[in-house]
């Protein structure tokens, strides 16, 4: 299908792209870009006044598939992707059953290209049933479609197998993504700090994240491994990051919206939609987190999407499963953090589009040079959104079947910026809004 | 954020449902413990029964077992001429089986008027009183660490009965803070009854620096915890803090944080010495300590009672 999008704002994070203009698309790839002149297409989409930008890229999003096929989680949670103008997206391995044998990834890929809502890049599981034991086999989850190799949140107690794991993924330069976080120090339901302490929960100190990060930074150096780092939570953990970088180690990093925008002192009368994992931490650590992804020591931003049941949630704070639903919020939050922090749109952009795409690296191989951007022959990755719009999250209004969110207007009282109007995912319309219509 | 109303208060300021001392106005507890002042006197009469919840059914929601607790709530309601019924539930950690919200749903439906509620995790009697039914009290009798507000009501009333005066005092809650719920409602409410100087007493792994900002001074010295105190709280030992690596054994936390004759004696000589029960001998307190004459132990028990009476008649009396 050719698709012409007329008088838009072209804006391209990683060229530095900001200016009024057309994108014509032609057999999934972008065939135009600025001046199209004459350009045939079937569909004509006028963009006055509208925001034309890469699709988004969401290194941590779950679907709860395998596990959850009989909820038609995959169909919900990638029409959410679409929703959320998020056209390429990376799920953890720790779904039911883990995402550890080939079968299991291809089965995944196939399902998900048959959708044609986004693309889908699994992390296969480091160790098998990642229970921190045996190594899994890198080379075949590779070929099967992996795009890195994880822990998810289920830290390697043996320091042993973790440093084997980097040294065996070093072979192939595979990145192997690890959410910093110690074995033993972890497990508390809030952060250690006043709040914890005053409500009576129990808390995951930051050394639980700062003692993780002292040993992936060692092995890193004696092993050689290119590591990526998931949802920093902590001022001390953006610092050890930052310090890393210029010493010149293979590492990048990552830090969700819940972590960018919240605080402990938000889960005020044990509200369980505050329940989060990295839970949210001071003040003055989400200040940090804002002021490391400004300047590029964390180098995205994650929707770290993940839907939850109604059932799951209401229940007492401790018991409830940690995670909310973010795929759809994450355009409007990434502009929120923007615009608070003083920056143009195309630095708000970056963090959700060529940034990840850099962190990904050659895994995306031939996709990596244009995924994340809007170059003429590149991809048709596309997302078109009304900058002026603002939204009320609404339970209603969310594809995801996870309706739960610290960012629900009923909770939080505020509406979000940005509406997505339409993505187009490899040249198809993965997603119209329904007042586009 | 939008900015909530405190949830166990209705519109008017009113107490509807008893979730925690944080946040109550000085005003709400002075008339708990004025209240619980009247109904002392209803326990020492021939006929213990005064008419004021007649007609009403209690429900006692016992997801934590204790005896000690649930005893005095069943007590207190029925001298007010309640219905009473006890429910222990084991509790299941698991979504399988029935779920909280289920349970109270279920209740609600036999037409309970208040539940009394004790919950491992801190938190749930906030939950319950989020989904129950409009016309339904909640009172949190012990929700994981958070709170066990009756119980910090009749440490008040112990303390006023001895003290008259909260505004010049020392207090200091000595042991266990980190995991007591009775150490969190007794420091919120010293603090709205304007004690100035609030001590918590403890080695640093059970007595967390952050608690400072409770408003309480962080003593990690017994001597210097209980000098000038006009008032001792002991707290209770769990026999699980040695397993958790908190403390190497009872008998080093006994020499030195437990409260003996000779540490009693750094405190003012009129002290009191107070324990939510029950006691460890030997192991937070001295029995000569817990039995001499200092010790108002077994006064804040009976005092239980006419506070609870005082919290169940207040709320009965109060409407969403």
């Amino acid at each position: 299908m050719k698709i012409l999008i007329k008088g838009g704002r072209l804006i391209d994070p990683a060229s530095g792209l900001d200016r009024i203009g057309d994108l014509a698309i032609a057999n999934g790839r972008i065939v135009g870009l600025g001046d199209v002149g004459e350009f045939s297409a079937e569909r004509v989409i006028e963009a006055g006044g509208l925001v034309v930008a890469p699709g988004l890229v969401d290194l941590a999003a779950r679907l709860r598939e395998p596990g959850h096929e009989h909820e038609g989680m995959l169909e919900s949670e990638l029409a959410a992707a679409a929703a959320g103008g998020v056209t390429s997206l990376v799920c953890p391995p720790d779904t039911d059953p883990v995402l550890d044998e080939p079968g299991l990834v291809e089965m995944l890929k196939f399902r998900a290209r048959k959708l044609s809502r986004c693309r889908l890049f699994p992390l296969g599981a480091l160790t098998t049933h990642l229970s921190g034991e045996s190594l899994t086999e890198m080379a075949e989850l590779t070929e099967a479609g992996c795009i890195g190799f994880s822990q998810a949140d289920q830290p390697i107690r043996d320091t042993l197998v973790l440093a084997r794991a980097l040294l065996y993924a070093a072979t192939y330069d595979y990145t192997v993504w690890l959410r910093p976080l110690d074995a033993y120090l972890s497990g508390g339901v809030a952060a250690s700090g006043a709040v914890a302490t005053r409500l009576g929960l129990s808390g995951e100190p930051v050394t639980a994240e700062t003692v993780a990060l002292h040993t992936i930074f060692e092995l890193m150096r004696s092993t050689g491994a290119r590591v990526h780092l998931c949802r920093i939570s902590s001022a001390a953990g953006v610092a050890l990051v930052r310090a890393a970088k210029q010493e010149g180690l293979k590492v990048t990093a990552d830090v969700s919206i819940n972590s960018l925008h919240l605080s402990d002192v938000d889960i005020g009368y044990f509200n369980p939609a505050m329940r989060l994992n990295p839970p949210l931490r001071q003040g003055r650590d989400r200040d940090a987190l804002r002021a490391g992804l400004a300047d590029g020591t964390l180098d995205a931003l994650v929707s770290d999407h993940m839907p939850v049941a109604p059932d799951e949630k209401n229940v007492p704070f401790a018991e409830a499963t940690p995670g909310a639903t973010g795929l759809e919020l994450l355009l409007s939050l990434a502009l929120r953090w923007g615009q608070d922090s003083g920056l143009s749109m195309a630095q708000s952009l970056g963090v959700v589009t060529a940034a990840p795409v850099r962190v990904l690296g050659s895994a995306l191989g031939s996709l990596g040079a244009s995924a994340g951007r809007l170059v003429e022959g590149g991809v048709a990755d596309v997302c078109v959104f009304d900058p002026a719009a603002s939204w009320a999250v609404t339970p209603e209004r969310l594809s995801s079947q996870g309706k739960h969110t610290p960012f629900a207007y009923e909770i939080s009282g505020f509406e979000l910026p940005a509406q997505v109007r339409y993505t187009v995912v490899a040249g198809h319309m993965a997603f119209e809004a329904a007042a586009a219509r | 954020m939008l900015s909530k109303r405190n949830p166990q208060l209705n519109k008017h300021g009113e107490l509807v449902h008893l979730l925690s001392i944080e946040g109550l106005p000085q005003a709400i507890i002075h008339q708990i413990l004025d209240t619980a002042g009247t109904f002392l006197s209803v326990n020492d009469r021939e006929v213990k029964k005064v008419p004021l919840l007649r007609g009403k059914s209690v429900f006692n929601l016992f997801f934590e077992n204790s005896t000690r607790t649930r005893t005095t709530f069943e007590i207190a309601a029925k001298r007010l001429s309640a219905d009473v019924l006890n429910l222990d539930i084991a509790r299941s950690s698991t979504a399988k089986g029935e779920t909280l919200l289920d349970t109270v749903a279920n209740l609600s439906a036999m037409h309970a008027d208040m539940f009394v509620v004790r919950h491992s995790e801190s938190g749930a009697p906030y939950l319950i009183a989020q989904h129950c039914a409009p016309h339904v009290h909640v009172v949190n009798a012990g929700d994981g660490r958070h709170a066990h507000p009756t119980q910090g009501l009749l440490d008040m009333y112990t303390i006023r009965h001895f003290k008259k005066d909260f505004r010049n005092l020392t207090v200091a809650i000595v042991g266990d803070i980190v995991h007591s719920r009775v150490a969190r409602s007794d420091i919120h409410a010293l603090n709205i009854l304007g004690v100035p100087e609030i001590r918590a007493v403890g080695p640093k792994t059970l007595v967390p620096g952050d608690l400072k900002d409770m408003g309480v001074r962080v003593c990690h010295d017994m001597a210097e915890g209980v000098r000038d105190a006009d008032v001792i709280i002991m707290l209770r030992l769990q026999n699980e803090r040695m397993s958790g690596a908190m403390l190497p054994s009872a008998g080093e936390f006994f020499k030195n944080f437990g409260l003996t004759p000779e540490k009693l004696a750094l405190a003012k000589p009129d002290a009191i010495v107070m324990h939510p029960g029950p006691i460890n001998r030997g192991v937070e307190i001295a029995s000569t300590v817990a039995d001499g004459a200092q010790s108002v132990i077994l006064p804040q028990v009976t005092f239980g009672i006419a506070v609870r009476m005082a919290v169940m008649s207040i709320l009965a009396g109060n409407e969403a």
